[in-house]
Formats: C-alpha cells, sequence, structure tokens
C-alpha cells in the first residue's frame, strides 16, 4: 500500500511536518523531525527512480480523481531525477542545519525555521512531480514564501530589504507564469501537462500561444535568476541564514529551470519552441552574458557569499547555454550540470557555513590565515571550489566537458572558448580566497578559533565526497541524463 | 465591432500596466506592495472574465437549466486569491520589519543608511 502511494508521501510528509514542527516548538525536537522526514524523502524519492529507471512513467491521481479532472502526480525519469537531486540536498542540509542554526537564530524561532524548511522542501519536490500547470503555480509560491520567510531570518538587517526585494520580484515572476497558464487555458480549455501537450501542436501559428509562450518563460526565468532578471539572487543568498543559502543555491533555482526545461520540452514541444519561437536567440546570448558578467563582477566582491551568488548566476548560464544549443549533447550537459552544480554549491555553502559558524562573518579580511586553524573546512572549501572550476576528477569537469562537446558539434568554436575563459575567471575569485585563507596571516589581536564540530563537518565532507564521487564514476549520471536529453528531444530533433 | 466585445481585455491588461508600473516605479515600499496587488487582480479578472459564458447562469444544478459559466476558472482564482493574500501579509510583515531596523519605508533612505553603515 505504502509502494504505490509513494508520489504522494513524497510531498505529503513535509508538508504535514511543517505543522508538526511548530507543535513541538522545541528547536531540537523540529530539528530531529526534520532530519528524519528528509531522510524518509531522500529514500522515497530513490525507490522512486528505481521504479522508472527502466524509461517506465509513474501516474498518481491525486485523492482518486482521475485526470483531467484531478491533478496528476507524474514521475518520469527527468521528474525522479531533479527529484534525487532536491532530496539528496535536503537529507544533507537539514541535519547539518542542527549546529549552525543554532547559533545564528534565537531558540523561539527554531522550531518555526524547521516548518518553514519543511514547506520549502515540499514546495520544491512538488514543482518536479506535478504534471498540472496550475498545481505547478501554487507549489512555487508554497516554496516561494517559505523561501522569503527563511531569507528574512538571517542576522544582517540588510537580509530584510533582500527578502523584500526578492518577494517583489518572485510574485511578478509567479504571476507572470500564473497569466501564461491562463491563456493557456483559455486556448485548450485543459491544465494537465500531457493534455497540453497534445493540444498545442494544433494551434501553431496563434498569438495567443506565443504569448502564453512568452510570460511562461518570463516568469519561470525570473525565478531560477536568467540574466539580468537575477537581482535578486546575490543580495538573497549573501544574507539568508548559512543552512538556507546552501540549501537555496542548490535547489531553488535548479527546480526553476526543471520547470522551465519541463515547458519548453514537454508541454510545447522542441518544435515550437526552437523553430517557431527560436527561443535559442535568447537563451544563447543571454546565457553567455550570465556567463562572462556573472563570473567577472563575483571577482570583485568582499565576501566569500556574494562571490558564490554571483557565481551561481554564471553556472545558470551555463545551463541556459546547454538548452541554447538545441542538441541531445547540449541538454545533456543542462541536466548534468544541474545535478553537479546542486552539489558543488551545497558543498561551498555549507563549507563557507563553517566559517560563519567559528567567525562570525564571512568577508575576506576575517578568512586571512584561517586555513591554519580550520584545514578540514578549508579542504572542503579548495575541493568544491576545484569542482566549480572543472578540474578533471571533480564533476564540475563532466558538466563541461558535454557543454563542450556540444559546442563543438555546433562547430562553434568562440563557444568553446568562452567557456574555458569563464573556467578561468572562476580560478580567479576561487584563488582569491584560497590566497587569503592559506597565506594570509591570522591578526595578533584575532579570538582563537577551533576546527569546526563533526556536526558541520561530516554532511560537508558528505557532499565534496558525492563531487568527487561524481566526477570519477560517471557513468550514473551521464547515463541517466543522456537517456532523459534523448527522450526530451524525441525524433523532433532534426536540427543537428 | 470585435474590439468592443474584447473590453475585458483592455480593462485587464490596463490594470495589469498600471500595477506593473506602480511596482517598478515607486520608491515607497508600502506602494510597491498595492502595486502589486493591483497587478495581481487583473490576472484574477482575466481568469474570471474567461470563464463567462454568453447567457450561462451561475453554475448550480437547477431544474431544465444548461447553459452555465466555467467554474472552474472561478476556483482557481480562489486559490489565487489565497496566495495572493499570504503573499501581502508577508510583504506588508517584511515592511513592519524593515520599518523597525531602518526607521524608514523609503527605499532611497534605506540604501543611504546601508551605505553609511
Amino acid at each position: 500500500m505504502i509502494a504505490e502511494n509513494l508520489p504522494a508521501l513524497l510531498v505529503v510528509m513535509p508538508l504535514l511536518g511543517a505543522p508538526l514542527c511548530i507543535l513541538l516548538a522545541r528547536g531540537r525536537w523540529a530539528w530531529l523531525l526534520a532530519t528524519l522526514i528528509s531522510w524518509a524523502v531522500l529514500a522515497t524519492s530513490i525507490a522512486l527512480l528505481w521504479q522508472v529507471r527502466e524509461g517506465a512513467e509513474l501516474h498518481y491521481a491525486f485523492g482518486d480523481w482521475e485526470p483531467p479532472w484531478g491533478i496528476d502526480y507524474v514521475v518520469d525519469r527527468l521528474a525522479a531525477y531533479v527529484l534525487l537531486i532536491v532530496s539528496l540536498i535536503g537529507a544533507v542540509v537539514v541535519p547539518y542545519a542542527g549546529r549552525s542554526v543554532s547559533t545564528e537564530l534565537p531558540s523561539r524561532l527554531q522550531a518555526l525555521f524547521y516548518a518553514l524548511l519543511l514547506l520549502c522542501l515540499a514546495g520544491l519536490l512538488g514543482i518536479v512531480i506535478t504534471g498540472d500547470a496550475f498545481n505547478l503555480f501554487v507549489l512555487l509560491e508554497i516554496s516561494s514564501l517559505a523561501t522569503y520567510s527563511l531569507i528574512a531570518l538571517g542576522r544582517d538587517r540588510r537580509a530584510l530589504t533582500a527578502a523584500y526585494q526578492y518577494l517583489i520580484m518572485g510574485t511578478i515572476g509567479a504571476t507572470f507564469y500564473l497569466i501564461g497558464i491562463g491563456l493557456l487555458y483559455m486556448l485548450t480549455g485543459t491544465l494537465n501537462m500531457a493534455d497540453l501537450s497534445e493540444r498545442v501542436p494544433a494551434l501553431t501559428g496563434s498569438s495567443t500561444l506565443h504569448t502564453a509562450f512568452a510570460f511562461i518563460t518570463v516568469g519561470l526565468a525570473l525565478k531560477l535568476a536568467m540574466f539580468p532578471l537575477h537581482l535578486w539572487l546575490p543580495n538573497a543568498y549573501a544574507f539568508a541564514p548559512s543552512v538556507v543559502s546552501a540549501f537555496l543555491a542548490a535547489t531553488a533555482t535548479k527546480v526553476a529551470l526543471y520547470a522551465m526545461i519541463r515547458f519548453i520540452y514537454s508541454v510545447f514541444g522542441v518544435e515550437f519552441t526552437f523553430t517557431e519561437m527560436h527561443i535559442q536567440a535568447l537563451l544563447l546570448p543571454l546565457g553567455i552574458a550570465g556567463v562572462l558578467i556573472g563570473s567577472v563582477v563575483a571577482v570583485f566582491q568582499h565576501g566569500v557569499k556574494r562571490i558564490h551568488a554571483y557565481s551561481s548566476v554564471a553556472q545558470i548560464g551555463y545551463m541556459l547555454i546547454g538548452i541554447g544549443l538545441m542538441s541531445v549533447t547540449g541538454l545533456t550537459a543542462t541536466l548534468l550540470h544541474l545535478f553537479n552544480h546542486a552539489l558543488m554549491k551545497a558543498a561551498l555553502f555549507l563549507a563557507i557555513g563553517i566559517l560563519s559558524f567559528r567567525l562570525g562573518d564571512t568577508c575576506l579580511r576575517s578568512l586571512s590565515g584561517i586555513a591554519r586553524e580550520m584545514p578540514w573546512t578549508m579542504a572542503a572549501f579548495v575541493v568544491s571550489g576545484l569542482s566549480l572550476i572543472g578540474v578533471p576528477g571533480t564533476v564540475g569537469f563532466v558538466s563541461k566537458w558535454y557543454l563542450i562537446l556540444g559546442a563543438l558539434e555546433q562547430g562553434w568554436w568562440p563557444l568553446v572558448a568562452l567557456v574555458i575563459l569563464a573556467s578561468l575567471i572562476a580560478v580567479l575569485y576561487m584563488g582569491r580566497v584560497i590566497e587569503v585563507a592559506y597565506f594570509g596571516q591570522r591578526p595578533d589581536d584575532a579570538p582563537p578559533v577551533r576546527e569546526a564540530p563533526l556536526a558541520l563537518l561530516v554532511p560537508t565532507w558528505i557532499m565534496v565526497a558525492a563531487n568527487l564521487y561524481f566526477g570519477i564514476e560517471t557513468s550514473v549520471t551521464v547515463g541517466l541524463a543522456s537517456e532523459i536529453a534523448t527522450g526530451l528531444m524525441g525524433t523532433a530533433a532534426g536540427t543537428p | 465591432m470585435d474590439w468592443i466585445g474584447q473590453y475585458n481585455y483592455y480593462v485587464v491588461f490596463f490594470l495589469m500596466m498600471t500595477g506593473f508600473y506602480v511596482v517598478v516605479a515607486q520608491g515607497n515600499l508600502v506602494k510597491k506592495i498595492v502595486g502589486l496587488n493591483i497587478f495581481q487582480s487583473s490576472v484574477f479578472l482575466l481568469y474570471i472574465s474567461m470563464g463567462k459564458v454568453q447567457d450561462g447562469t451561475a453554475p448550480i444544478l437547477l431544474d431544465g437549466e444548461a447553459v452555465y459559466s466555467n467554474p472552474l476558472p472561478h476556483v482557481l482564482i480562489l486559490t489565487a486569491i489565497v496566495v495572493g493574500v499570504a503573499t501581502t501579509a508577508l510583504g506588508l510583515a517584511l515592511v513592519v520589519r524593515i520599518k523597525e531596523a531602518y526607521g524608514t519605508v523609503e527605499e532611497d533612505e534605506i540604501r543611504e543608511r546601508d551605505d553609511d553603515a
């Protein structure tokens, strides 16, 4: 009985856990409950991925209302793959939160914090698993509202303005998406994604369809922080509590990108998106601009968190370039980077969280010479930084390799040069932090610091180990990503 | 004429652009939220007007009545209104906290105080 209800349980468990956390009221108990739920969610998504690994599609009609009347939850390989990413990050970040949150938040807020974190997790998982376009909007708002409140819990007062700014931009994005869905419903009379994809081809040439496409794309682009709609992201990541930065950087934008991939490939179809709407003409230049500008701006930041916030903008640029390549290899690169970027940003932000746990802030100035005091933390930082740069043996290399392959397939040499150039800029901004931490002198008047407790180091090193493992043992991720990409491009992938 | 028949869309898009303009142009955080509300309400109107069926009644079971308006957009918008209320509440709560922390709700003054600090 449990086995057939797994798709529903995946979202229901964290959703029910949130009010339970508030009832428990004690931070410690809430943390325990949240940890258990996050592990159960991870187990569930592994079980789902196992069931669909051969390419089957699981359908779950919520409340036994058959689609198109009811809400249909669909698990195919793409959904299961993204579910795995989100729940994996959740299962590592929530245990880590125990120590980190107890120093960063007053104890009366801690139970609420875990409730919000679970709500955010439920929303993100729901976006991935739902097969209903309007349900996606509701879940998008559940996760977003939780996110705004989580960011506002940051210690700096600028966290408040960052959360406010994100709330305004995020709501505009979600409302744009809602307009797009409304127009689609007007045209097709359905909200079910599978039905939409059947009825959209017949409408080719309709200007309402073009408008709907534009609204949905721009709305989701705001959520996934596509350059130049990324303005909310740096402040939100920089001032949020460390745990929140790690969780959001690794999951939120990825899930929005997943929603965009769903709409581009499954709902509107490759033919419509690329030959009628020419979305590559939008995604490629903006992706390239995001990669270049994000990387360059990152070099000039003073806080480690801000450096990596801007670097996230650049990494999202890579994923958009992959879609813009219009090929199976390009899409494979995007999907790989989706997974890999989640791993490396989680590892980096967890390491940064440890620094902020011990030092109180993460300005470059206060990191001077810290590597001697906290060797394990900085080692984790360096390894995941290498992964971000794309050094062979780490996950960053795998996705960049496929991106370069995709560019070569099209014969776009300048793009290859760009990817390599941007990686070199990544060496610069990672190098600045590493130089200060390893070769700087610890000021004499600085208070003594010790290595971080194991409760923080272990989750961080699990993420670092995942960076190395999936960088060497690539058959699982690459195999899955390329099969999904082939399936999504389908037979319509006539473009070379 | 066709464009008179579509007056509901003109109203919707006028409101939408008004709200959007207010969000972008206003520096006062509360007024931004008001703009956001106008923007969202226009979308609610868009949905509700699309559910209207000519000569249709309310979707209630009646003897002999066959033509009724499409209730689904109404239901969707009930959900969207709840989301909108939650967003407004959270936005205003943030504004209150910002006022406590900065002593102002004007965007440019907040920026000045951040630069001074």
